[in-house]
C-alpha cells in the first residue's frame, strides 16, 4: 500500500526524523488557512501516488495568501498522469543548500535490508544508478542486528555528503531504519533529504510502501481510505478476492496466483486481451466463483470469460459443481469458456457437458480456452 | 532418492489442532507420510485422531523422533512458530502459511542463517513438498503426483507446480521430488538450493522451474545452472504480460521499476541453456522430449 506524501511524512515525524511544518487541505479555503497557520512563504505540493508532480505543475511555491489561493484552486483537481489530485499539503518553504537521497528496501537477492545514500538528490535515482552507480553508496543490513548508530555514521562517510550533513544524516538514517522496520514498510525513500542554509537536515519528501500482510499490527483504515482503485478493484477488494484491473476484454477467473498469470499470459499470447487477473485461491467453491463472476460480469467491457481451474484436492465434480451453482446465481452478460484440470477432470467435464451450450464451453487445454474466449468475445 | 525429504522423514505439525491443520495433516497421514506429532500449548496431552499433541516442538522431537515440521499458524504467529522448531532441532520447517510480514520473513531468515545452520526452511507461503511414494508434507494432492522418478520440480506458485506434476503423471514420467518454494519475498529455500540437490540426487535426471515476476531469483539461478549444473531444465515463467508495480496475488509477485520483469529471466534462462516452455501445457510436453533423450 502508498502513502501519499503526507501521510509518509507524519509517519516519519512520529520516529522523529524532522519534516518542515504542514498541513494537508482538501479545499482551497483550508490551503489558505493552513498557510496562514504555517507562515509565509510555503509550498502548495499535490497529493497523489505517482511521481513527477514537479513537472506537471503540482508543487508551487507561494508567497502569500493570494497566491496560495490561485495555486490551490489551479492544482485541486489537475490530474497528473491520470491521477486526480484531491489533496494539497502546505509546507513552510526551505531554504535548500544541497539535496541527497536516503532510502531503505528489502534485497531480495541478499535477503538483506538495503539501505541507499547519495548526494545525488532530487533527481531518479534509477537514473543515477545507470549512470553513475559510485555516486550511491549503499549498505546491506542484517535484521537480526539492525542498523546502529557507529554503522551509520560509515555510511555517510563513504557517501561524500557535505561535512555540515554527517550528524544530522546519521540521526535520520538511523530513525528511518526504525521506521521502515517498526512500520512494515516495503519501502521508505527520502527525496530529496536536504541540507539547509542555516545546516539542518531534514526530509523533504516521503515515499514510503507499506506492507499490507503487516496490516493486523497496524491501525492503517486512514491510508486505506485514500487508496485509489477502480471501481472493479474496488469490489472485488470489498469481496477479498485478489484482483488486478487490465485494459482488455476477456475477463480472467482462475486459481492460484500463479495459474491466473499464465492465463492472462496466454489470452494475449493468442492474440487477446485480457481485461484482469483474478485469483480465487485454492478451492473454487461455489460461493467465492459466485463473487467471482459478479465482479467480472459488472466489468463493462468483458465480452467473454475464460475460467481456468486446476483441480487438486478439491476434485474436478466438485469445483464443476461449483461452477454450475454459481452461475445459477449470476445472471452473466458474456459467453464463457471453462478449461478444467487436475484431479477427476473427466468427472468435472462431464458435469459442465450437460449445460453446455454456445454461452457456456468446456475446453480441455489452456490454449483451446483461450482461443475460444477470444474467439467469442469478437463474436458478442 | 528423492531430495529434502523420504520415507524416513516423521513430521510434527505445529497448528494441528486448527481445522486446516487437521485437514492436511490427516490427509498427508492418509498418503503415508509420518505424521507423528502436533503442537499447540494449551492442548498438551490431547491427540488429533490418535496422533499425540505436545506443548512444544522440543518435546515432540523428544517424544516422536520428529525431524520436520509443518507450520499451519495464522501469520502472526508465523515467526515464533519458525524459530520454535528451529531450537526444537527440526531439519526441515516447511511454512504452508500465506500473509507473513516481509520483515518478520527476513528476520527469521537471517536467524536461522545464523544461529541454526543445520535448520531448511521451505516457504512461506508454499503448498509443501512431495515425494511422491514417500512422504507428502504441505497440501499438494498426492493423487496427481507419482513416483519413480526422472523429474524434479521446483516452483514458486502452488497451482501451477500442481499443474506440472499433472502433466508428467498424464504422460507416465514419474517425479522425484517436487518442491513448492512458495510466493514471497524471502523464500527460506531458494531454487538454487533446490537445483543443487537435484543435480546431487542420482535418481533425478531433469528438472521442472517454474518461476514468475519480481525479484531476480530465477536469473540467478540461471546463472547456477550455467555453471554448476548439468541435468537439462525446463523452465516456465508466468507473468510475461503483468503490468508494473502490481502485486499479482502473490507478496513476490511484483515489477518494481524496470525490474523483476517475465521477459528479463526467460533471456536469462534461455541463456543458460534452458529448455522454455510458453504455457504450462508446454512444461509437459518439452519435459516429455527430454526425458526421452535420458
Amino acid at each position: 500500500m502508498d502513502l501519499l506524501e503526507y501521510q509518509g511524512k507524519q509517519l516519519f515525524a512520529e520516529y522523529g526524523i524532522p519534516v518542515s511544518p504542514g498541513h494537508a487541505a482538501f479545499t482551497v479555503q483550508e490551503a489558505v488557512e493552513a498557510a496562514d497557520r504555517i507562515g509565509y512563504p510555503v509550498v502548495v505540493k499535490a497529493q497523489v501516488h505517482v511521481g513527477g508532480r514537479g513537472k506537471a505543475g503540482g508543487i508551487q511555491l507561494a508567497s502569500d495568501a493570494e497566491s496560495v489561493r490561485t495555486h490551490a484552486l489551479d492544482i485541486l483537481g489537475m490530474d497528473i498522469r491520470g491521477h486526480v489530485v484531491e489533496t494539497l499539503w502546505i509546507e513552510r518553504a526551505s531554504d535548500i543548500a544541497e539535496e541527497y537521497y536516503a532510502s531503505f528496501t528489502l534485497d531480495r537477492s541478499a535477503k538483506l535490508h538495503l539501505g541507499m545514500l547519495s548526494a545525488r538528490g532530487g533527481v531518479d535515482i534509477e537514473q543515477v544508478a545507470a549512470q553513475e552507480p559510485e555516486a550511491i553508496a549503499r549498505l546491506h543490513v542484517d535484521p537480526v542486528d539492525g542498523l546502529s548508530e557507529a554503522v551509520a555514521r560509515e555510511w555517510v562517510d563513504r557517501a561524500n555528503l557535505n561535512p555540515a550533513a554527517t550528524d544530522g544524516t546519521v540521526d535520520v538514517l538511523v530513525k528511518l531504519y526504525r521506521a521502515y522496520v517498526d512500520g512494515d514498510a516495503d519501502l521508505v525513500e527520502i527525496n530529496p533529504l536536504i541540507l539547509t542554509t542555516d545546516g539542518r537536515v531534514h526530509a523533504l519528501d516521503a515515499k514510503v510502501t507499506l506492507d499490507d500482510n503487516a496490516a493486523f499490527r497496524h491501525e492503517w483504515s486512514e491510508y486505506e481510505a485514500t487508496q485509489e482503485r477502480d471501481e472493479r478493484e474496488e469490489a472485488a477488494h470489498a469481496k477479498g478476492l485478489q484482483y488486478v484491473g487490465l485494459d482488455g476484454y476477456v475477463g480472467i477467473i482462475a486459481n492460484g496466483a500463479g495459474l491466473a498469470m499464465s492465463t492472462v499470459d496466454i489470452v494475449s499470447q493468442v492474440g487477446g486481451e485480457p481485461a484482469n487477473f483474478l485469483d480465487i485461491g485454492g478451492g473454487a467453491n461455489a460461493d467465492v466463483m459466485a463473487n467471482a463472476l459478479e465482479v467480472i460480469n459488472n466489468d463493462a467491457e468483458v465480452k467473454s470469460i475464460f475460467i481456468n481451474i486446476f483441480g487438486g484436492i478439491t476434485k474436478g465434480e466438485e469445483v464443476a459443481n461449483g461452477i454450475v451453482q454459481a452461475l445459477g446465481r449470476v445472471e452473466i452478460r458474456s459467453p464463457i469458456v471453462i478449461r478444467l484440470d487436475g484431479t477427476n477432470a473427466d468427472e468435472g467435464r462431464a458435469i459442465l457437458a450437460e449445460h453446455e451450450s454456445d454461452r457456456l464451453v468446456s475446453q480441455p487445454t489452456m490454449i483451446d480456452a483461450a482461443r475460444k474466449a477470444v474467439e467469442l468475445a469478437g463474436a458478442s | 532418492m528423492s531430495i529434502f525429504v523420504d520415507e524416513t522423514t516423521r513430521v510434527v505439525y505445529q497448528g494441528l489442532t486448527g481445522s486446516q491443520g487437521r485437514f492436511y495433516g490427516l490427509r498427508n497421514r492418509e498418503y503415508g507420510t509420518h505424521v507423528v506429532a502436533g503442537t499447540n500449548p494449551k492442548k498438551a496431552g490431547m491427540d488429533v485422531d490418535g496422533i499425540p499433541v505436545f506443548a512444544t516442538v522440543k518435546e515432540a522431537v523428544a517424544e516422536t523422533g520428529a525431524n520436520a515440521s509443518c507450520v499451519f499458524i495464522p501469520a502472526p504467529g508465523v515467526s515464533d512458530a519458525v524459530l520454535e522448531a528451529a531450537e526444537g532441532g527440526i531439519e526441515i520447517v516447511v511454512v504452508i502459511t500465506e500473509g507473513v510480514p516481509a520483515h518478520d520473513e527476513a528476520y527469521f531468515y537471517n536467524r536461522l542463517k545464523r544461529d541454526y545452520p543445520g535448520t531448511r526452511l521451505l516457504g512461506p507461503n508454499c503448498p509443501g513438498i512431495i515425494s511422491p511414494g514417500k512422504c507428502n508434507i504441505g497440501i499438494t494432492a498426492g493423487e496427481i503426483a507419482m513416483g519413480g522418478g526422472p523429474v524434479g520440480i521446483v516452483s514458486r506458485s502452488g497451482t501451477l507446480t500442481y499443474q506440472a506434476l499433472h502433466e508428467m503423471t498424464q504422460r507416465g514420467i514419474g517425479q522425484t521430488t517436487c518442491v513448492g518454494i512458495g510466493g514471497d519475498p524471502v523464500p527460506g529455500t531458494s531454487f538454487i538450493d533446490a537445483l543443487a540437490a537435484f543435480e546431487a540426487d542420482p535418481e533425478t535426471g531433469a528438472v521442472i522451474m517454474i518461476g514468475e515476476i519480481g525479484g531476480s531469483a530465477e536469473e540467478e539461478a540461471a546463472e547456477f545452472m550455467k555453471h554448476q549444473m548439468k541435468k537439462p531444465v525446463v523452465a516456465y515463467i508466468a507473468g510475461l504480460t503483468a503490468p508494473p508495480g502490481k502485486k499479482m496475488g502473490h507478496a513476490g509477485a511484483i515489477i518494481s521499476g524496470s525490474k523483476g520483469t517475465a521477459a528479463a529471466k526467460i533471456e536469462a534462462l534461455e541463456d543458460a541453456g534452458c529448455h522454455i516452455a510458453r504455457n504450462p501445457s508446454e512444461i509437459g510436453e518439452v519435459m516429455a522430449e527430454v526425458v526421452a533423450t535420458l
